[in-house]
């Protein structure tokens, strides 16, 4: 058995029992960053708060929403909307705080892509990080069925029947997702129960696997450099911290990240209290009805690039460019080919790549957005093909760069 | 040695051998779980009266949750081998989810078509695609024809010669 001393101190006690001071040292105060980022690297830990206020926020929901399809619509707009005290900040904290974690998880996606952080022994960071996406995406359209108004029936209706795998007519399958014909009852507390519970456990385990990732390749820096952090973090704790060029995580790292998301909070916190309607769709505030679909339907501004890439081409050909779309950037790591980790600047065509992506997603998110009319169609179309044929030249360009 | 390490292999076989056993078969419980109920499957025949209609005027019905469309034919409109005839008249009769998706798609007496707002698509008075993404017609429900009604849910002989040419969906 364990020697356990009379404890000198509270954290002294914790420490023979749970060895605190090494899990806090190697968890933080010895858990190396580079010191070559900018404010882009902060946004792991925004994200990580974000998710903070979607969890608190959506306790207090949770408390007074009623799953069922025919009391759902009125516990979210009359009872937590108008009679639960604070009811509203929590819905309002809720719907802002699940547009805006998109936003960020989209900077946080093209930092990454922007300065090669997914490859030479990072591939696992980056393939924990689509995996928290796509789970995060399925988060979100979960959530988006629960006030049960007009957006959330044919949002839902829409997304099952993409289980139908087109000409392949899998009804059944569709019909086993809906536990109805059309989505009903069933349908509504069953994707109650993924919103609320199991979603946001697999979410919990990859944030854990996605932290890890991170443990034996470390961050990644401004300039891609190959950075010995052994030797360097023996510099800094030898006392050469000028020379050094990492910083320990608790604080030095922490107090320039908290900055970071101070600033974000003010924003976040700017649009709960006064642009939170921009997260509420108004047509969703019309109760769901089976019998009539609203005039335009569209998905959330974050969604809209996929849905484009969905919508120009024909049936199944649509489907394969859309299923091909939810995959596509999880093949990153190895659709290029260069073995170059570098800004993308310094990158000679990919560095076009970058930009021509960048401003391709903006496009299709726009068209999205449109009714599929017109020069919007042609637009559309153009936006997607580009989509597909980026991805296709990635290993072409990248194997033409020189190694450095 | 050898002998316990064999026994130990053994043991770790059989074991692993049972857990699976048990985890197909609670997968397979939790497949039953998600299945529609049998009282959501039971319900289901609606019955339609068609006397009333008008030409070129939609009416929606509801089945199974979903849109029935029927549509009286006016005589300016194309036969097609999916129409139900009733006496002397033609009624264009479907699921009134777009092939595509399945959001509802509107009519437009004016221009005697259906326009789908989700994804565009658009079907004529017979129920084709008349433009993409769908490429299927809309889907005929199972029918049968009783005097000047129709029930829904049911297969009747008109219905069945028309799902045999495999003109239903």
């Amino acid at each position: 058995m364990a020697h356990f001393e009379k404890a000198k101190s509270v954290n002294d006690w914790l420490d023979q029992r749970l060895a605190v001071n090494t899990l806090r040292r190697v968890l933080s105060t010895e858990y190396w960053i580079p010191k070559n980022i900018n404010f882009l690297w902060a946004m792991g830990m925004v994200l990580a708060v974000t998710f903070g206020l979607l969890l608190i926020s959506g306790i207090f929901l949770l408390m007074y929403y009623k799953p069922d399809v025919n009391l759902a619509f009125d516990s979210v707009n009359n009872i937590i909307m108008n009679e639960v005290g604070y009811g509203w900040l929590w819905r309002h904290i809720h719907g802002v705080a699940a547009s805006v974690v998109f936003l960020i998880i989209y900077i946080h996606m093209f930092t990454g892509i922007y300065y090669g952080s997914y490859k030479k022994g990072r591939e696992m960071i980056w393939i924990s990080g689509m995996l928290l996406f796509v789970t995060f995406s399925a988060e979100a359209f979960s959530g988006y069925m629960l006030p049960w108004g007009q957006m959330s029936y044919w949002a839902g209706m829409v997304i099952t029947n993409l289980f139908s795998a087109g000409s392949l007519e899998l009804n059944g399958v569709v019909e086993w997702i809906r536990g109805d014909y059309v989505p009903g009852d069933a349908y509504l507390t069953r994707f109650f129960m993924l919103h609320v519970l199991l979603l946001p456990l697999v979410i919990l385990g990859l944030i854990g696997l996605h932290f890890g990732a991170l443990r034996i390749p470390h961050v990644n820096n401004q300039d891609g450099e190959d950075i010995d952090f052994d030797v360097e973090s023996k510099k800094y704790l030898a006392g050469d911290t000028k020379e050094s060029k990492v910083i320990r995580f608790q604080w030095d790292f922490l107090s320039k990240d908290i900055f970071v998301l101070g600033v974000f909070l003010i924003f976040f916190f700017y649009l709960v209290f006064y642009h939170f309607s921009f997260a509420l769709d108004p047509v969703n505030f019309d109760p769901a009805d089976g019998l009539k679909t609203p005039a335009h339907i569209y998905p959330e501004w974050y969604f809209l690039w996929s849905y484009e890439i969905l919508r120009p081409f024909p049936k199944d050909p649509g489907l394969i460019a859309f299923a091909f779309a939810q995959v596509a950037f999880f093949l990153l790591p190895f659709l290029d080919r260069s073995p170059n980790v570098a800004p993308a600047n310094k990158r000679g065509l990919f560095a076009i790549w970058f930009w021509v992506m960048l401003v391709d997603m903006i496009v299709l998110t726009v068209m999205g957005k449109l009714p599929p009319e017109g020069i919007y169609n042609v637009i559309g179309l153009y936006a997607a093909v580009t989509f597909l044929v980026l991805w296709a030249v990635l290993p072409i360009i990248t194997m033409l760069e020189k190694k450095k | 040695m050898s002998v316990k390490k064999e026994r130990r292999d053994f043991l770790g076989l059989a074991l692993g051998g049972f857990t699976a056993l048990g985890g197909v078969a609670a997968l397979g419980a939790m497949k039953k779980t998600w299945d529609p109920l049998p009282s959501v499957k039971a319900a289901g025949f609606t019955t339609v009266d068609l006397s009333a209609a008008q030409e070129n005027v939609l009416n929606v019905e509801k089945w199974r949750g979903k849109p029935i469309f029927i549509l009286k034919k006016s005589a300016d409109m194309k036969k097609d081998d999916r129409d139900i005839v009733v006496g002397d008249a033609r009624y264009h009769v479907s699921i009134g989810l777009c092939t595509h998706l399945g959001c509802i798609p509107a009519y437009y007496p004016k221009d005697k078509n259906f326009i789908c707002a989700c994804h565009g698509g658009q079907f004529d008075t017979s129920g084709h695609a008349t433009k993409a993404p769908p490429v299927k017609p809309l889907e005929i429900p199972p029918f049968k024809i009783d005097g000047t009604k129709l029930v829904l849910g049911e297969e009747g002989e008109e219905y069945k010669k028309m799902k045999a040419a495999g003109i239903t969906a």
